[in-house]
């Protein structure tokens, strides 16, 4: 089972380590577990990514569709979250029993990214009131072993980042009228910008000190941990504190402190590899679940 | 349209007695008891084992005495398919699949060695492109064997249509729209014993057999390529070196 039972003395033996600045898999307070990251990994997508972190494992697909804008924003396009939690992960998530934790991460997900500077929705915009691109972003989750939040957070930038828009024609018909006309090439796309888009950095609090990238066994240490979405020049563009014990106000900006450089250095590993998969050749073989 | 061209092949360029690109991996997932991943072309399927475990809460009605019960789930991920849909979890295409595949492997688990226990085959589906439920029974096959559960044999899955008198093995998506007469079954290839059949469509009782024949042909096909696998796994490691980051 996927369920993680600790003891007592485990976990003191987890709390103490962190003390020490050690915790029970050799990485430091401040230490991510080994992350793997593919994009391009299911075709029929316009954009996708796979992510493993420790034993988290998820798939983004991300879809786009033309459809009508928000009265309120005419000349933007709209980006929709749908996180889905696959009984694979864990047999708890059978039927209905996934359904809290995938809305809430969903509404984390939207709450960073509706803000104007995390992607520019005026590039999704086409004619203003009458059609904009909708993206669907959504998230599998397969495998949970911790720390999901930042894990989504990155697939999901690693994936609109994949994510080819088709370059669409739009011209003046008759009455006034506008046509739109899509490419024939099917690789005639542009590309979404990612440059503003955030990740979230989970900070959580074990005993006196905090750690980030905490394990499914350290999560069960934790008493509360804040968690923040971080842009690639260190701004936070959201926060919420999680868990159900409290934090001392004065930890906290020590915490944000240590999210802001976690984020950033975060934001720079990615970047530096997503350009690589970007540069690579269309016909290399992924390597998927095989 | 036609399904075969004039020279006798199919849209994607297999004849007509030839399977998708078949491949596979096992122990794909750590926190699972058993798991697998299958490719037939490109439909593409997860497959998780948990168990035999003890009944979970909301299923103790359903412990046997003498035998253990099959619990399966079947879900398909939102951009599985070329059209985005939105797809609850337990609706009725989901339900029924699950109902077919945990009626499958009923008959080829030997449940009698886990009394009161409950065996999980959770599958889910990446990405969708005709024969899923062909794909589903062999990801959950190989599953199951990763879990180290006693069965009778594999059991193979394949599924075949019917145009212009010739039959067409292991179907795709576009076929399968075709609306030609679909058949699909899943067969023990050891015992020589089919334990699942299904025909959507109709077609002539005399061409019944030659269907039967094909799909039988093609569940022997792809038993060849998952023992290969089998023999493959058990020698060496297969490396798999994804691009990763460090932080």
């Amino acid at each position: 089972m996927a369920k993680v039972m600790l003891g007592e003395s485990e976990k003191w033996f987890i709390i103490h380590g962190i003390q020490d600045d050690m915790r029970n898999d050799g990485r430091s307070c401040e230490d991510y577990r080994h992350i793997e990251v593919e994009t391009g990994v299911v075709s029929n997508t316009h954009g996708s990514s796979r992510l493993r972190l420790g034993s988290s494992e998820l798939l983004v697909g991300v879809k786009v569709e033309l459809g009508s804008p928000d009265p309120k924003a005419p000349n933007e396009g709209l980006i929709h979250f749908h996180v889905d939690c696959s009984p694979n992960a864990d047999p708890s998530f059978q039927g209905r029993g996934g359904e809290d934790l995938s809305a809430n991460i969903s509404c984390i997900l939207t709450r960073i990214y509706c803000n104007k500077s995390s992607i520019d929705l005026n590039t999704l915009g086409i004619i203003p009131h009458k059609q904009c691109w909708v993206v669907h972003v959504d998230v599998l989750i397969l495998e949970c072993g911790g720390n999901l939040l930042d894990a989504v957070s990155i697939a999901v930038k690693a994936a609109l980042h994949n994510t080819g828009v088709p370059n669409i024609q739009v011209t003046d018909g008759d009455e006034g009228t506008q046509e739109i006309s899509l490419p024939d090439d099917p690789n005639d796309v542009k590309f979404i910008n990612t440059v503003n888009a955030p990740v979230l950095v989970t900070i959580s609090k074990v005993g006196s000190r905090h750690v980030v990238d905490a394990s499914s066994e350290e999560e069960l240490c934790c008493n509360a941990s804040l968690v923040m979405g971080v842009t690639k020049r260190g701004r936070t563009t959201g926060m919420r504190k999680m868990g159900g014990g409290s934090l001392d106000p004065e930890s906290i900006p020590e915490m944000i402190e240590t999210g802001k450089n976690i984020g950033r250095q975060l934001h720079i590993s990615l970047d530096k590899l997503l350009k690589t998969e970007q540069g690579m050749a269309e016909d290399i073989e992924k390597a998927g679940y095989l | 349209f036609e399904l075969i061209s004039d020279e006798g092949y199919r849209f994607d360029g297999r004849k007509p007695s030839e399977l998708r690109r078949v491949r596979c991996n096992m122990g794909v997932f750590t926190q699972a008891d058993g798991s697998a991943y299958i490719e037939q072309g490109n439909t593409k399927v997860l497959a998780a084992i948990y168990g035999p475990h003890e009944a979970s809460n909301n299923m103790r009605s359903r412990v046997c005495l003498d035998k253990c019960f099959i619990n399966c789930e079947f879900s398909q991920a939102m951009f599985s398919s070329a059209e985005r849909k939105k797809r609850s979890r337990g609706d009725r295409k989901g339900k029924d699949m699950s109902a077919h595949i945990k009626q499958t492997f009923e008959a080829a688990v030997r449940t009698q060695l886990y009394p009161r226990s409950q065996i999980d085959i959770y599958l889910q589906v990446l990405h969708s492109d005709g024969s899923l439920y062909c794909a589903c029974v062999n990801a959950a096959t190989l599953a199951l064997i990763d879990a180290g559960i006693a069965m009778k044999d594999y059991v193979c899955a394949c599924s075949a249509s019917l145009t212009k008198e010739t039959s067409l093995i292991d179907i795709n998506h576009v076929e399968e729209l075709a609306g030609c007469a679909e058949f699909s079954a899943a067969i023990m290839p050891k015992l020589d014993q089919i334990i699942y059949s299904e025909l959507n469509g109709r077609i002539h009782q005399d061409e019944l057999g030659q269907l039967v024949d094909a799909v039988t042909n093609g569940c022997k096909d792809i038993f060849a390529v998952i023992d290969r696998f089998e023999v493959i796994t058990d020698n060496t490691e297969i490396a798999v070196s994804p691009r990763s980051l460090h932080s």
